[in-house]
């Protein structure tokens, strides 16, 4: 096989400082592209995701769908979701693989406090680092898709990798190793994007998908994982923000309000400090010898000087 | 209700007081008894510890600073909810304890109209109807009664934030912040006014008394409540002993040296 290759690091959560050796090596932008009209629900990527990552079989929850659980879980982190929808008065399912998708702005690494718990790589692939994960769960609500996933066990959250592991030697993630009907397609982000777009034009003017278009959300600076819908203009239809965001706590409130009160704070120290130094403070009266002027000898010698 | 409030900080006190002791010498006044510091002690670490623990998780440029403090992010994250868990207990008991000498009056309201003068030291004692508590303290104890509130709410979503929707919790995050730097701003004033801005007040915070002196030029209407004198008469008369002391100290060092020059 070939040499395990080290990923250039691009961003680290909460890291003071810039990042060790970023920008010295060119890395190419890995994307998946799933095409959900091909999707057939098989589920074979949700077995090779829990076997590739050695995770426990566990118990399923029934809930009137054919999904196998109502959302991803911090050790089942691929999920085929399955929305009942209606064309030509017929049902239409609208499956599609729910995953971490990946942000080029990630917002769970933009909410993490912890040094080096979220790591963004040159290559795109946005990883978590639980031995530096301290279980706050902010990414949990900086994520605008529901992956990250907390386990009340290791108190750590953990999400897809996009098999990062994998890519480092060489191979396609475990869920595109395991497809049968070829919906899932993995290389770079330029040529995934090329062929989701032919992909897109096919439906549109022979399958009569006059509205089938690329999900790759511009809010959130694309992602390393991008779909193929059916309609475009609903993403909703399929569980998908139409417009994914960051909570703005995150982003402004973070990197200016949060240094912003820190300086206050140091200044007010420095306030305090030099009002002790300047004004001096108030000692119970009378003070104890009383000051110069006061004192009754020198005003008796300040008279006598008077002429 | 504030009767039945008041039943239970009397006897707390009073219970307070048969375990623990304040010794009040000549010269001095009794400003908090043994109940009053515990308590004041009890929020003050609890409120260290949370704010340490809170700052390390509040900016990445102090997290690897005070993170090791705690053993470890994980760590620290584990404890913080509990540190201010422990510290809303407190301040509620010193809350209730000192909810009738905190109440907002006219005087207070003067008070703010020259905190000028008082923070520049214009006048080197307080206007008589300064009462046990100025209006600055009021305005830091009841700042920390809003902070107070808005730490827990905001603290119990985030703390079970796969409970609470994903805007509750980042709307929190914003929210918790604001708090810490209100209660920070009125703690390094209070840290101040308690230590170097007013010589004579930690005391009062240890040992729970004060000289008559830091009583009348601090809080002269209650220096007038507690002892039945009036600060100003109290404090003329005690600048015309120090005067009169002065004077004939003097008065005897010049007659030892005109002994010592024949």
């Amino acid at each position: 096989m070939s040499n395990p290759q080290v990923f250039q690091i691009q961003e680290i959560s909460a890291h003071p400082g810039p990042v060790p050796g970023r920008g010295t090596q060119r890395a190419v932008q890995v994307c998946k592209y799933i095409d959900v009209t091909t999707c057939i629900g098989c589920k074979a990527c949700e077995v090779a995701c829990v076997e590739w990552n050695d995770h426990p079989f566990r118990e399923t929850t029934f809930d009137d769908t054919y999904q196998t659980m109502p959302s991803t879980d911090w050790n089942y982190w691929n999920l085929i979701k399955f929305a009942e929808d209606e064309r030509d008065g017929n049902l239409m399912w609208l499956m599609r693989k729910d995953q971490c998708m990946h942000c080029e702005d990630p917002g769970c690494l933009r909410a993490c406090p912890a040094d080096g718990a979220i790591i963004k790589y040159e290559n795109g692939i946005v990883d978590f680092n639980q031995n530096n994960c301290i279980g706050c769960g902010y990414c949990i609500s900086g994520c605008p898709f529901d992956i990250p996933k907390f386990n009340q066990n290791t108190k750590k959250v953990y999400k897809c990798t996009l098999c990062s592991d994998r890519v480092g030697q060489g191979l396609e993630p475990a869920c595109i190793k395991a497809c049968p009907t070829g919906c899932l397609h993995f290389g770079t982000k330029s040529d995934m994007v090329q062929i989701a777009g032919l992909r897109a034009k096919q439906l549109q003017e022979h399958s009569g998908f006059a509205n089938a278009g690329v999900y790759d959300p511009q809010t959130i600076g694309g992602t390393h994982v991008i779909y193929v819908l059916h309609d475009i203009n609903n993403p909703e239809r399929y569980g998908l923000p139409k417009a994914p965001v960051i909570p703005p706590s995150y982003t402004y409130w973070k990197w200016l309000a949060k240094p912003a009160g820190l300086l206050m704070a140091g200044l007010g120290v420095l306030a305090v400090f030099f009002h002790r130094v300047a004004i001096g403070p108030r000692v119970p009266q009378p003070e104890d010898p009383a000051p110069i002027e006061s004192q009754p000898d020198t005003i008796e010698a300040k008279r006598k000087e008077q002429p | 209700m504030s009767s039945s409030v008041e039943r239970f900080d009397e006897r707390a006190r009073r219970e307070a007081d048969r375990v623990g002791t304040t010794v009040v010498h000549r010269g001095e006044v009794l400003r908090h008894p043994v109940y009053t510091r515990v308590l004041h002690w009890l929020v003050a670490i609890t409120f260290v510890l949370s704010l340490l623990s809170g700052f390390a998780i509040y900016s990445p440029w102090l997290y690897r600073f005070l993170t090791p403090i705690f053993g470890g992010g994980a760590r620290t994250r584990l404890l913080h909810p509990w540190f201010g868990l422990f510290f809303e207990i407190f301040f509620l008991f010193q809350f209730l304890n000192w909810l009738t000498p905190m109440i907002w009056t006219e005087a207070d309201r003067r008070w703010m109209r020259r905190i000028k003068e008082y923070t520049t030291n214009e006048e080197k004692i307080e206007p008589e109807d300064v009462g046990f508590f100025n209006g600055g303290q009021k305005i830091y104890f009841w700042a920390i009664v809003l902070s107070g509130v808005l730490f827990l709410i905001t603290g119990i979503l985030m703390w079970f934030d796969d409970v609470f929707p994903r805007w509750v919790v980042a709307v929190s995050y914003v929210v918790h912040d604001l708090a810490a730097l209100l209660m920070l701003a009125g703690f390094i004033i209070h840290l101040y006014e308690g230590t170097a801005a007013a010589p004579g007040t930690f005391r009062s915070m240890i040992n729970g008394t004060v000289s008559e002196r830091w009583a009348w030029t601090h809080h002269p209407a209650w220096y007038q409540a507690v002892t039945g004198r009036n600060a100003r008469e109290s404090y003329e008369r005690e600048r015309r002993r120090a005067d009169e002391r002065e004077r004939a100290i003097r008065e005897w060092e010049r007659e030892q040296d005109d002994r010592d020059q024949i």
